[in-house]
């Protein structure tokens, strides 16, 4: 649908805004920002053409420092905003900004049902497992048990973990990353761009003020090796400093072995449009200390998108009765005439 | 009937003698699956060919599935025709048709001493009493002897008439609705050949069906006549209407018809974000039928989706729309205020319905105005309008999108499940004679600022995919011009205000007041939205029997028009009737800070006439 005209080539420069950027020093909202800045340019889409939607918190403030059409909405709604953004002008690429309560507390209900119908927007849910702009409450990807200033003695709520959710909604294109590699970052993001339909990118984001570390376990580039899996498609779902770890089949689940002589040729291989979406489910249950945890791509399969097919009808109701006429309509039905 | 002047003439074709009458009120009642909507329409559309004025209103069940024949389970629709100009579909009812003992039950404290109540003598069995709650069967015990009765097998009869159709028994029972159209048609000198015409096209595909209820209506025409039930039949002579094509609408079509009307003269396309709830479903029916004319209807997870839908849209550069009731609009009202604080053109249609809470959804009631005008958070002008008549539902539509999109504000549509499901003639307008709407985008780099406003006091609407103007909106304060967001209070000061004097100004549009009836005596009586039909035939009322009333209804109730206070100075005493305990006088007496008497009703239902002829002659009488 977006054709990329013969406008200047663009740089991350273009899309810095005249905003200063106001996160706390540290935050991992800046490689975010970062990333996307990188991304956009180099997809030979026309600036214009891009529209940042974002709700409400720390991230929700991203569009502001993006020199894109934005629009800093109300919280939760950023994905219902950017629905009607989409359907309304299916040229425009679409991006959502929204974070773990922006996303899946208040706008939990919205996250389902623009993933069910797949609507064509590239959301990033910032996941720092805290409220941050209002200065630290447990979420819902809190863990268990985290102290915040609304659970004192321990969260007892239990956690979502956005990828499955995203994945039982039936979302198209489903990723995680994390905002400390940037590398890893920009080429989700970059597959998310050019996916047709919904796409979902968990990016795993630290809170230096209100939850810090709380990626930790994996977060440094040495403990990476050792503790995420990276989801490459058709490549071995292998892990460790040398991959001397892998996944292979256990009745119906996935195990994580050592890999040796007699069990390397089970290792699995990772397919992003497995059918039944299976793996993409049983992968995104992965959870550190059990498993490591995997980034990168769990799920790409294309459908219609939903503004396809409205618009299909549209055309198809316009092929069938010709373009609306007013004055047929006005008169249409019984009429009588007084003279 | 209820009319004290009537004069007996000689029917056409040789007929008995016929008695002309101004107007007639009928209601048709019946269990839901009796097919009593579709008797009223269709004697509705002959007393339109015949050129009778008319308004109509259906009375559905709350229960969709009530247990059949149970009071919870009646379905009733009343017609009104006139050889006048009417502006209600009737206070008390001249003619009721009861097809069993619970429509019965329901309906006769509508009809008026001496009225016409024709029953089916087999809705009326044991079981049916029994359902309907009556302990002695109230055509045999003479509780009926204020009215005159006319009862006929309506159900054998029916049978026995479409027997030759050899449709199954239960079918052919289901016709009766057809043979009772057939006897009022006689009783009334109306033909039924045009029902029978629709019948034969309606049922074309099942010609067992369409022969059985032609059948049926002809029988009942003939029975009717042949059985003498009744001891005359009656003429209402069409109306004086002005010249024109008309058809019926319902101020649910009219105000779905209104919104494409609109979206054609704006050039825009139409978006609907909405979400089920009645009494404002229809218009989401009606324009998601309408996707010819490019119309996206977006049925959305809830009325916030609804609401920010829409907004997304509008910031896209669509004329966005989004429909509800009550309950509905409480969901909405951040994303409204979104829209307020973002400047950005949306309307959203209040189907006012009995609240608070789930309420009574089915039933009327204007009590979401102070509502519409305050229910959200910070000061938030948004202009409201509301319409008064079915048909008013499509011009109304027309300008609050034109309001909407020339002064950049979101508005809200106020109309109520009695005019939303109330009909009455539509007059056709030609193409060149709806109201133009000015929509202008920014494109010029050089000149945009966000919220550098015109001379409306409307910042520009730009749109993604414009080149060069890329800029942010949001819900935090902007500065003025440049849309940075800003915390600075002497800022957040000028924007309020600018906000409230944008939507202030409107008043330009609103024009001055309009006056009915005296323009300065005794009372003045100001309403507003679906009151208009019932108040003004009121004041009219009043009026010719020479009392000093005037009558300002208000369409636009943010803003006013700004001559209003010294329109009131000009009476003794002012009147605000409404369908709540007194949202508009709290509204207006905090607006003047001056007295005024306030009329409510809450029961679900509109004002009639009468009562507010002998209110108003009460004030009259004690002259405050
Ligand atoms: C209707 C509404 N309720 C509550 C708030 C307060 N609020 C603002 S942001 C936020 C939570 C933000 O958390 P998250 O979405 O995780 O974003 P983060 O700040 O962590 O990036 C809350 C509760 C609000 N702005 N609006
Ligand atoms: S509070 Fe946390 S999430 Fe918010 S800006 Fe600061 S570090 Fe980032
Ligand atoms: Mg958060």
């Amino acid at each position: 649908m977006i054709e990329s005209s013969a406008s200047p080539v663009l740089t991350k420069k273009d899309f810095v805004s005249d905003q200063q950027v106001k996160w706390c020093p540290g935050c991992g909202d800046y490689s975010i920002l970062a990333a996307l800045q990188t991304v956009l340019p180099k997809l030979g889409i026309p600036k214009e053409k891009f529209a940042i939607i974002s709700g409400i918190g720390c991230s929700s403030r991203f569009p502001y420092y993006m020199d894109t059409y934005g629009f800093h909405t109300i919280h939760g709604r950023a994905t219902a905003i950017a629905t009607g953004t989409k359907l309304a002008n299916p040229d425009l690429q679409v991006w959502v900004i929204t974070g773990d309560g922006d996303g899946l507390s208040i706008g939990g209900n919205h996250m389902l049902h623009v993933l069910r119908r797949n609507v064509d927007l590239k959301i990033i849910l910032f996941n720092n497992e805290i409220y941050g702009l209002t200065k630290g409450q447990f979420s819902p990807t809190s863990p268990m048990g985290l102290k915040t200033k609304t659970s004192p003695m321990g969260n007892v709520d239990r956690p979502l973990t956005p990828v499955s959710v995203a994945l039982a909604a039936g979302a198209g294109f489903v990723a995680r990353s994390v905002d400390n590699d940037v590398k890893h970052l920009t080429s989700v993001m970059e597959a998310a761009a050019k996916f047709k339909g919904s796409a979902f990118i968990e990016v795993l984001q630290n809170c230096v003020i209100f939850n810090d570390g709380a990626h930790n376990d994996f977060y440094g580039s040495l403990s990476r090796k050792d503790k995420v899996l990276y989801l490459e498609n058709g490549k071995p779902l292998t892990y460790g400093a040398n991959s001397e770890k892998g996944l292979v089949h256990k009745g119906f689940a996935i195990d994580c072995v050592d890999i040796d002589d007699a069990n390397r040729g089970q290792v699995l291989t990772h397919d992003t449009s497995e059918e039944t979406g299976t793996l993409a489910w049983t992968l995104s249950q992965f959870d550190y200390p059990e498993r490591p945890v995997p980034v990168g791509i769990f799920r790409s399969v294309e459908r219609p998108a939903f503004h396809e097919l409205v618009d299909g009808q549209i055309a198809d109701a316009r092929k069938a009765r010709g373009n609306g006429d007013l004055d047929r309509l006005l008169k249409a039905g019984v009429t009588w005439t007084v003279d | 009937m209820s009319d004290p002047n009537s004069q007996t003439i000689l029917g056409p074709d040789g007929r008995k003698d016929a008695i002309e009458l101004h107007s007639v009120t009928i209601r048709f009642a019946g269990d839901s699956g009796d097919g009593m909507q579709l008797t009223g329409t269709q004697f509705t559309d002959e007393a339109a060919f015949v050129g009778n004025d008319l308004a109509t209103l259906p009375d559905y069940p709350s229960e969709i599935r009530a247990p059949a024949g149970t009071v919870a389970g009646v379905s009733a629709f009343q017609l009104h025709f006139s050889s006048q100009d009417i502006k209600t579909p009737g206070d008390d009812v001249d003619v009721l048709v009861a097809m069993n003992a619970a429509a019965l039950k329901v309906n006769l404290r509508d009809l008026h001493d001496g009225g016409i109540v024709l029953v089916d003598n087999d809705g009326f069995g044991e079981k049916d009493l029994e359902k309907a709650g009556y302990a002695a069967n109230p055509l045999e015990d003479g509780s009926l002897k204020k009215y005159r009765l006319i009862r006929a097998d309506i159900t054998e009869l029916t049978v026995r008439a479409v027997e030759p159709a050899g449709v199954t028994a239960k079918n052919a029972g289901r016709c009766k609705n057809f043979f009772t159209l057939g006897m009022m048609y006689w009783l009334y000198g109306r033909s039924p050949d045009n029902t029978v015409e629709w019948i034969r096209k309606k049922f074309g595909k099942k010609p067992d069906i369409a022969q059985a209820n032609e059948a049926a209506v002809i029988a009942g025409y003939n029975y009717a006549e042949t059985a003498e039930l009744f001891e005359t039949t009656y003429v209402v002579p069409k109306a004086p209407l002005t010249k024109g094509t008309y058809k019926r609408i319902s101020g649910n079509e009219a105000t779905a018809l209104g919104f494409v009307a609109a979206s054609v003269r704006a050039k825009k396309p139409l978006f609907q974000g909405s979400y089920p709830i009645t009494p404002a479903t229809d218009i989401l029916n009606e324009l998601a039928a309408l996707k010819h004319f490019g119309v996206r209807t977006f049925q959305a997870e809830d009325e916030i989706a609804g609401a920010c839908s829409a907004i997304g849209a509008a910031f896209a550069g669509n004329l966005a729309i989004t429909t509800t009731s009550g309950p509905g609009l409480c969901l909405k009202s951040e994303a409204m205020n979104l829209a307020v604080m973002a400047e950005l053109p949306l309307v959203v249609v209040n189907v006012q319905r009995g609240g608070p809470s789930t309420g009574m959804p089915t039933k009327t009631e204007q009590s979401d105005l102070l509502q519409a005008l305050f229910g959200r958070n910070g000061d938030s002008p948004m202009p409201v309008i509301a319409a008064k008549t079915p048909s008013d539902c499509f011009w109304a539509a027309m300008e609050a999108c034109k309001v909407a999109v020339e002064y950049m504000t979101p508005v809200v549509l106020l109309t109520d499940g009695y005019i939303a499901n109330g009909a009455e003639p539509f007059r056709i307008p030609e193409i060149e004679d709806l109201p133009t709407i000015e929509v202008v985008h920014a494109d010029d780099p050089s000149t945009f600022k966000p919220y550098l406003r015109n001379a409306k006091g409307a910042r520009p609407w730009a749109v993604p995919g414009t080149p060069g103007l890329e800029h942010r909106i949001g819900g935090l304060e902007k500065s003025s011009p440049s849309g940075a967001v800003s915390h600075d209070p002497e800022n957040h000061q000028k924007m309020t205000l600018e906000r409230q004097e944008k939507v202030a100004s409107i008043q330009t549009h609103v024009g001055p007041t309009r006056i009915d009836g005296c323009h300065e005596g005794d009372l003045l009586v100001i309403s507003w939205g679906g009151t208009y039909g019932a108040v003004s035939t009121a004041v009219d009322r009043l009026l010719a029997e020479g009392k000093k009333v005037g009558h300002v209804h208000l369409r636009w109730i943010n803003p006013l028009p700004n001559d209003l206070e010294q329109v009131m100075d000009r009476f003794k005493q002012v009147l605000v009737p409404e369908l709540n305990v007194g949202q508009l006088k709290l509204y207006l007496t905090g607006k003047f800070g001056r007295k005024m008497h306030g009329l409510g009703k809450v029961m679900g239902k509109p004002f009639k006439i009468n009562e507010l002829v002998k209110h108003m002659n009460v004030l009259l009488e004690t002259k405050a």
